[in-house]
């Protein structure tokens, strides 16, 4: 078998041990190409465990700039006895096999297929180090040395970036780099392979970021001053990221005082119930949390959709149901947010495609709370949340001010302005709000989980009812003019098939468009980005005689929202479903699609009306 | 009372208070409980406490979760916000309403079966954490809009209406509120407006998670021979350790100094409690002796009543978040967006 030689297109994998430092030399790994300005798309692989299981660290290099996962492994960096059987087996043919021959391995523990590169990493640290955890650690930094000299990484890249991450700690800074070295220097006399990476200028200004970090960055410029959460991974590094941003950006400066609370609750039904207190008392607030936590909420979420209190919710999926998958990735909370709680409820739920929209609908889902006085899903998932993905910088615009919606002033109802909680007086299904102190004669009410008449007293009456719940569902059909319109691409040549996506599965769908088109399959294309469904959803789908909805679970949960909510042929919407916990591949969507379009019997359309 | 309706007029020789308020300001509309009800002399006594102490209403919010004892706010203050939660849930909403707002007076209103059974752990919680408020217990041990179930501050061995004897331990509220950190705990009775309504001026006054247990028979089902929550028992078991004078900030505290056996008390706004023992040995400032005390009389089938436990100088919620002095929810664009400047520092350092 010859030897695979590509030139910044490979996938190197790290098999590693939970908990012994892999994870920030391989951080290096994946910045290190970066800065030699080639992409990347990483994805950390982890047990839930907090040491001593296996971990995987997963770095595509890709000069195209794609961002799924490809599949398949051209060097594997194996680091654990433990998979070594599974890890060496899954290299593709050709591939190469980095590993620790401090102990001789038999040859039936390698393959004939593939180039095994052996350097005696414990063998050279335990020369070098006498204390036993800098063993351990500095050998992470030691094959990071080494890679760079097998892959041609330039090793003044990881140098700088060694001292942007040791600045202040000399002693510690002189200690990587001389285990860098080591390793750099070793691997330099056995000469490079057949995978290559060069220079080029592909990077740009793009950041590398995960969801979970931007999206607790909305949450500071979206002017969120209360977070209320209870630890529950992937979600618990959002609440954790707004901490850390608030102590940068939210102390008043003098006194050192915080213009923030955060508060870590007993459970999920503490947590959303203090950001329904706080939000129902004019202060944005939010929680973090996944499906465990969201299904623990229902009562209150209820609540805040009935008595119309804003509230903002990062929901990061993971692998449902139950405890399900803690550590892996799906989209299955899509139907149990948008009807979550008992009774007639619907919910407004945003979809953010990568890290920079977390930003982006994580500070304006604050906006959409108090205009639609509802609670807001921000709907994440672990895949975007807690891998670092390279996208566009951040950006904001200073003029921006927060959308406070429609609150009645102490001026308002001194001029005597008449004040019905419920009262619908635009036509929008949006009533006034008053804060709790307003005024000291005027606009009080009382808030209650029960059923009210227009100027929120009491009542039972059930005409007073419906109109409370129609007045909802109005306000329900204005969230539409408010929630983040889908983004329509139309194919390369007309068509009457089309395909819809949502969240992370963008990061793969482009790639996998691109191979459809190699295969003559041309898809129309449009990426929901809220619930409730704007009328170009409906347009769209109707426009097209079949649309594959592809998403992260296995009931089909967005083409079900479509047929149930826009009265669609469930027959019309062919579902692909991946939900294994692993991220999306463009393979798997390819093959996919290209099955069963062959079903289908699509052929690229020669004419069409546009 | 409870039927009858309120006339709109008053008449104009109603005394009013330092803000020239009647008490009919700080009155909500009709209750709509049973008559007797012992949670419609706790809304009197708040209402009392309220219009003494010359709080603007609306400087008050009012929270509460679900069960008859919830649904009191609405009899009381009317001109307050009111929000009427989830069953046991009260206390994480205020904790959030709190935070949100420093300047209001908060006070949750609740039930044994909302605040000891479904509602235990936000009841713990709210304490451990010194939200700075006022929290109510209206306490009948039963479920009163379900028609009688025991609740979990029911004794042990106390019988229900239609006879059923009830075998669990029962959860005292005071206890557990001393445990958990509560920097004020109180017990009182409804049928005693004379001590309950100083409790309650007091317990405003505190800065921090001040808990008074009311025990409020329920007329409907459980004030009959056998309960250990009826009128009669309690009358006929009521232990108090203290009388209370409530002195506020204004007035010099030696003027009302009645002699013997009085201890003053400080209270964080400057205003005074003037405790009058009646318990020789009893000394509200000392936990362990009043966990002690009040377990021991209760074993004897003694209620307690009276400030149990003060700290002088609690700290709450917003001291150990360091919150800025102005409430939260009155900050804008300009302290709380950091820009677009500061972005660009971020993406730098994400590269």
């Amino acid at each position: 078998m010859k030897p695979i030689t590509r030139v910044n297109d490979f996938v190197v994998k790290f098999a590693n041990v939970n908990g012994s430092g892999s994870a920030s030399a391989n951080a290096l790994f994946a910045r290190a190409v970066l800065r030699m300005g080639v992409p990347v798309a990483a994805r950390n692989i982890f047990p839930s465990n907090i040491q001593g299981l296996p971990t995987w660290y997963e770095v595509r290099i890709v000069e195209e700039g794609w961002r799924g996962r490809r599949g398949g492994v051209d060097l594997m960096v194996a680091m654990n006895p433990e998979t070594w059987t599974q890890d060496v087996a899954e290299i593709e043919p050709g591939g190469y096999l980095f590993y620790d021959s401090t102990r001789p391995l038999p040859e039936s523990r390698l393959r004939s297929d593939i180039t095994a590169i052996g350097m005696p990493i414990t063998a050279i640290c335990n020369a070098e180090y006498t204390d036993a955890r800098q063993r351990q650690l500095f050998k992470n930094i030691v094959y990071l040395g080494a890679l760079a000299a097998l892959l041609s990484i330039e090793p003044a890249e990881v140098e700088k970036l060694l001292a942007e991450q040791y600045r202040g700690k000399e002693a510690l800074l002189d200690a990587n780099r001389k285990a860098f070295r080591m390793g750099f220097d070793y691997e330099t006399a056995h000469g490079p392979v057949g995978l290559r990476i060069e220079r080029r200028d592909k990077v740009g200004n793009r950041i590398f970021i995960d969801g979970n970090k931007a999206a607790a960055l909305g949450a500071v410029y979206g002017g969120a001053t209360l977070c209320a959460w209870y630890p529950i991974t992937p979600s618990s590094s959002l609440a954790e990221g707004f901490i850390a941003q608030c102590r940068k950006l939210r102390i008043e400066p003098g006194t050192g005082k915080h213009r923030y609370a955060i508060v870590q609750a007993e459970d999920e039904l503490s947590s959303i119930g203090m950001v329904i207190g706080g939000a129902w008392n004019g202060a944005r607030s939010f929680t973090a949390t996944s499906g465990p936590g969201i299904s623990l909420m229902q009562e209150f979420i209820g609540l805040a959709y009935f008595a119309e209190i804003p509230a903002v919710l990062f929901d990061v999926q993971r692998g449902s149901p139950s405890t399900g998958m803690p550590t892996k990735t799906q989209q299955a909370d899509i139907l149990c947010c948008a009807y979550a709680s008992h009774g007639d409820t619907k919910h407004v739920l945003l979809f953010p495609e990568d890290p920079k929209e977390c930003f982006e609908m994580g500070a304006q889902a604050f906006d959409l709370a108090d205009r639609l006085q509802t609670p807001i899903f921000v709907m994440l998932d672990l895949d975007m949340g807690m891998q670092d993905w390279l996208c566009e910088p951040l950006t904001w615009d200073d003029s921006h001010r927060m959308d406070q919606g429609k609150r009645m002033t102490s001026a308002d109802l001194e001029a005597g302005k008449d004040f019905g909680r419920y009262l619908d007086v635009d036509g929008d299904g949006i009533t006034y709000r008053t804060i709790p102190g307003t005024h000291p004669k005027r606009g009080a009410f009382f808030t209650r989980g029960t059923s009210k008449d227009r100027y929120a007293r009491y009542t039972e009456d059930g005409s007073a009812y419906v109109d409370n719940m129609q007045r909802l569902l109005r306000k329900f059909e204005t969230a539409k003019d408010y929630v983040p319109a889908p983004v329509v691409e139309r194919a390369a040549r007309p068509t009457r098939a089309g395909v819809i996506w949502y969240g992370s599965t963008g990061a793969p769908m482009q790639e996998s468009l691109r191979a459809l088109e190699k295969l003559g399959i041309h898809l129309d294309r449009m990426r929901v980005r809220a619930f409730p469904f704007a009328d170009a959803v409906v347009d769209f789908i109707a426009e097209h005689d079949h649309v594959f909805v592809v998403e992260q679970n296995r009931d089909a949960q967005l083409r079900t929202l479509l047929v149930n909510e826009c009265g669609i042929d469930p027959g019309r919407l062919v579902p692909v479903l991946h939900y294994d916990g692993n991220p999306l591949t463009a393979r798997f969507i390819t093959r996919e699609i290209a099955e069963k379009a062959a079903v289908f019997n699509f052929k690229p359309m020669r004419k069409v009306a546009p | 009372m409870t039927y009858l309706t309120k006339p709109k007029l008053h008449h104009p020789d109603l005394p009013k208070n330092a803000l020239g308020y009647t008490r009919r300001d700080y009155e909500g509309p009709i209750s709509t409980l049973c008559a007797g009800c012992g949670h419609d002399s706790i809304s009197a006594a708040i209402i009392q406490a309220f219009y003494e102490l010359s709080i603007e209403p609306h400087r008050v919010a009012k929270l509460s979760g679900i069960g008859c004892s919830s649904k009191t706010p609405t009899y009381f203050l009317g001109q307050s916000h009111g929000f009427n939660s989830v069953h046991g849930r009260m206390p994480s909403v205020l904790t959030g309403a709190a935070l949100a707002n420093r300047d209001l007076i908060y006070l949750g209103v609740s039930g044994d079966g909302d605040s000891a059974s479904i509602g235990i752990g936000q009841f713990a919680h709210v304490m451990r954490r010194g939200v700075n408020m006022v929290y109510i217990v209206e306490n009948n041990g039963v479920y009163g809009l379900t028609k009688g179930q025991f609740s979990a501050t029911a004794d042990k061995g106390s019988k229900a209406k239609r006879g059923a004897v009830n075998d669990d331990e029962p959860i005292d509220l005071v206890q557990l509120a001393l445990i958990l950190g509560a920097t004020y705990v109180a017990r009182g009775f409804s049928g005693d407006k004379g001590q309950l309504v100083p409790l309650i001026k007091a317990a405003i006054e505190h800065r921090g998670a001040a808990v008074i247990d009311i025990v409020s028979p329920c007329v409907a089902f459980n004030n009959h021979a056998g309960s250990t929550k009826s009128y009669d028992y309690v009358r006929g078991h009521n232990e108090a350790v203290n009388r209370l004078d409530f002195v506020p900030v204004r007035e010099p505290i030696a003027a009302a100094v009645p002699p013997g056996g009085v201890q003053p008390i400080a209270l964080h706004d400057g205003s005074t409690i003037l405790l009058r023992k009646l318990h020789p040995e009893y000394d509200a400032h000392d936990k362990v002796g009043a966990l002690a005390f009040v377990e021991a009389q209760r074993m004897k089938g003694e209620v307690v009543t009276g400030l149990l436990y003060v700290h002088e100088d609690p700290s709450d919620l917003h001291d150990m978040q360091n919150t800025v002095d102005a409430p939260l929810n009155t900050l804008g664009d300009d302290v709380l967006v950091p820009g677009s400047a500061a972005l660009e520092k971020f993406n730098a350092s994400m590269r």
